[in-house]
């Protein structure tokens, strides 16, 4: 069993090509598109408004909310049927709570700032581009924000450390000739940027412990460059004062 | 946005709009992009001005419906997602979005634009059944003839996907040279009536304030093969006739983008 050269030729640590853009959305506060590979997140931001139903809201502050999406047509296999599902539902819980640390809404009480994610197309690693692009499209909207999160997957392939897993690395024992019953884990993870500190983590499948500190190692330093991209896509409209 | 609708039906009365186009323009830029989501059979990108749609195609091998054994079908679906405007709330479609997809619907399956008997591998048990989502991306009027140009040219860019001889499952992530059997291309174009005049491709604003309005999709030799009324107000017969000539000149218009 092994994994050797990566399915698409990648280096170990390298992420798939990125592009991001603001401002997608005219009729958002903010929006932004972020694509990585054949994964692709758009995002808008509404808000600071009235919080629907009304029994959420906070008189301390507001409130930040999530929503997620896939497009029917986005997944690899069958149409997906549109409307909530535990999944989605799950993911949009886990983006807030992404984001939540670095964004600041107490100077808006009793409202809220909803964050809605769709995705045309994807191909594995869908929440980590959900919350790279909301994470832009809220500074796109000017909410207040104390630093920017990023978010990549990175995780094991058989016996390979890698980061930005593709569908078919999430199934290596079916893409890999060596790999047939091998292990692999997914690990998704979101970095605050100046504290490094990670304000999402799951994982699934099986690692060593020494591995998943070697995979959060790569994390880190992968999710720079997620940052890098955001930040030249803020900075093409905003300019440095 | 506050929105003054008696200012834009006196402005319609002397032939005027609030951004200045001529009652029979269409905004621009006028974009069509396909092949835009690499997990759909088929899709494309719609912009009309600052309106943004999305369409995708999937197809799958169902049985075929007990009243036509030998043919396929075609479903057409629209969500209004809450991304593209304040105006919608998650939850499921409401009357906007069924309308939507209804009318544009009909605009393919009326018009036998896709030869159902084509989509038919074994009479009365598999048949290849064609359903386009349709998602607005920013509402900013005029989703009717948008998602109309959008889910048209994810029809003509879709191709069949592998079927595999022995198991009969669809391979999904191989895609075959076949495209769908469209027999025909309807061009929808909605004409809207405010303060008695006609006009094409409303803002949001005189969406809002229309009397009336009259969808007309039409094939390249102007056969017409949907229509749809809406709105509280009515039309008189002399109306519908200018209506269709109107319709029929701005899908002309429209339909040189879709190549």
């Amino acid at each position: 069993m092994a994994y050797k050269e990566r399915l698409d030729g990648r280096k170990d640590n390298e992420l798939r090509p990125m592009e991001a853009k603001i401002k997608v959305i005219p009729n958002a506060a903010g929006s932004a598109s972020f694509k990585i590979g054949k994964t692709w997140a758009i995002a808008a931001v509404y808000g600071p408004r009235e919080v629907f139903p009304r029994f959420l809201a906070d008189p301390k502050k507001g409130l930040l909310r999530c929503h997620y999406s896939m497009m029917p047509f986005s997944g690899s296999g069958e149409r997906i049927r549109p409307g909530s599902s535990r999944r989605a539902q799950e993911i949009a819980m886990v983006m807030t709570k992404a984001l939540e640390p670095v964004v600041d809404l107490s100077e808006f009480p009793n409202s809220v700032v909803d964050v809605f994610v769709e995705l045309p197309q994807t191909d594995a690693g869908t929440r980590c581009a959900a919350i790279s692009a909301a994470s832009m499209a809220l500074a796109d909207a000017g909410i207040p924000m104390t630093d920017m999160v990023s978010a990549v997957a990175v995780g094991m392939a058989d016996d390979k450390i890698i980061a930005d897993l593709t569908y078919k690395e999430e199934h290596i024992h079916e893409f890999n000739e060596d790999s047939k019953g091998a292990p692999v884990s997914d690990i998704p993870i979101a970095m605050i940027h100046s504290t490094k500190e990670l304000s999402l983590l799951q994982m699934d499948g099986e690692i060593s412990k020494e591995d998943l500190l070697k995979a959060l190692e790569m994390g880190k330093e992968a999710i720079e460059k997620v940052y890098q991209v955001q930040v030249k896509a803020l900075k093409e409209i905003y300019t440095e004062a | 946005m506050i929105t003054n609708l008696k200012t834009i039906k006196e402005l319609a009365g002397k032939d005027k709009r609030l951004d200045s186009r001529a009652l029979n323009e269409y905004r621009q830029p006028i974009e069509i992009e396909t092949e835009i989501s690499w997990t759909a059979e088929g899709s494309a990108k719609v912009k009309l001005g600052e309106t943004v749609v999305m369409a995708g195609v999937k197809l799958s091998i169902e049985k075929p419906y007990n009243d036509t054994p030998d043919e396929g079908g075609i479903m057409i679906n629209a969500e209004l997602v809450p991304m593209s405007s304040s105006e919608y709330e998650p939850g499921p479609p409401g009357m906007k979005a069924i309308e939507l997809a209804r009318v544009i619907d009909r605009g393919i399956r009326e018009a036998k634009a896709i030869d159902m008997k084509a989509l038919c591998l074994t009479p009365g048990e598999k048949a290849w059944f064609v359903t386009v989502d349709i998602i607005s991306i920013n509402d900013a009027g005029n989703l009717f003839d948008t998602a109309g140009l959008a889910v048209l040219a994810a029809l003509i860019n879709a191709k069949f996907p592998v079927v595999n001889k022995e198991t009969g499952a669809i391979d999904y992530k191989q895609k075959t040279n076949k495209s769908l059997p469209l027999t025909k291309e309807p061009v929808s174009v909605t004409v809207y009536k405010i303060n008695g005049k006609l006009l094409v491709d409303p803002t949001l604003d005189e969406e809002k304030a229309y009397e009336a309005r009259l969808t007309v999709a039409s094939d390249k030799d102007d056969t017409l093969s949907a229509m749809q009324k809406g709105g509280n107000g009515t039309f008189t017969i002399e109306e519908v006739a200018k209506i269709i000539d109107l319709a029929l000149e701005k899908a002309k218009e429209l339909r040189k983008y879709l190549k």
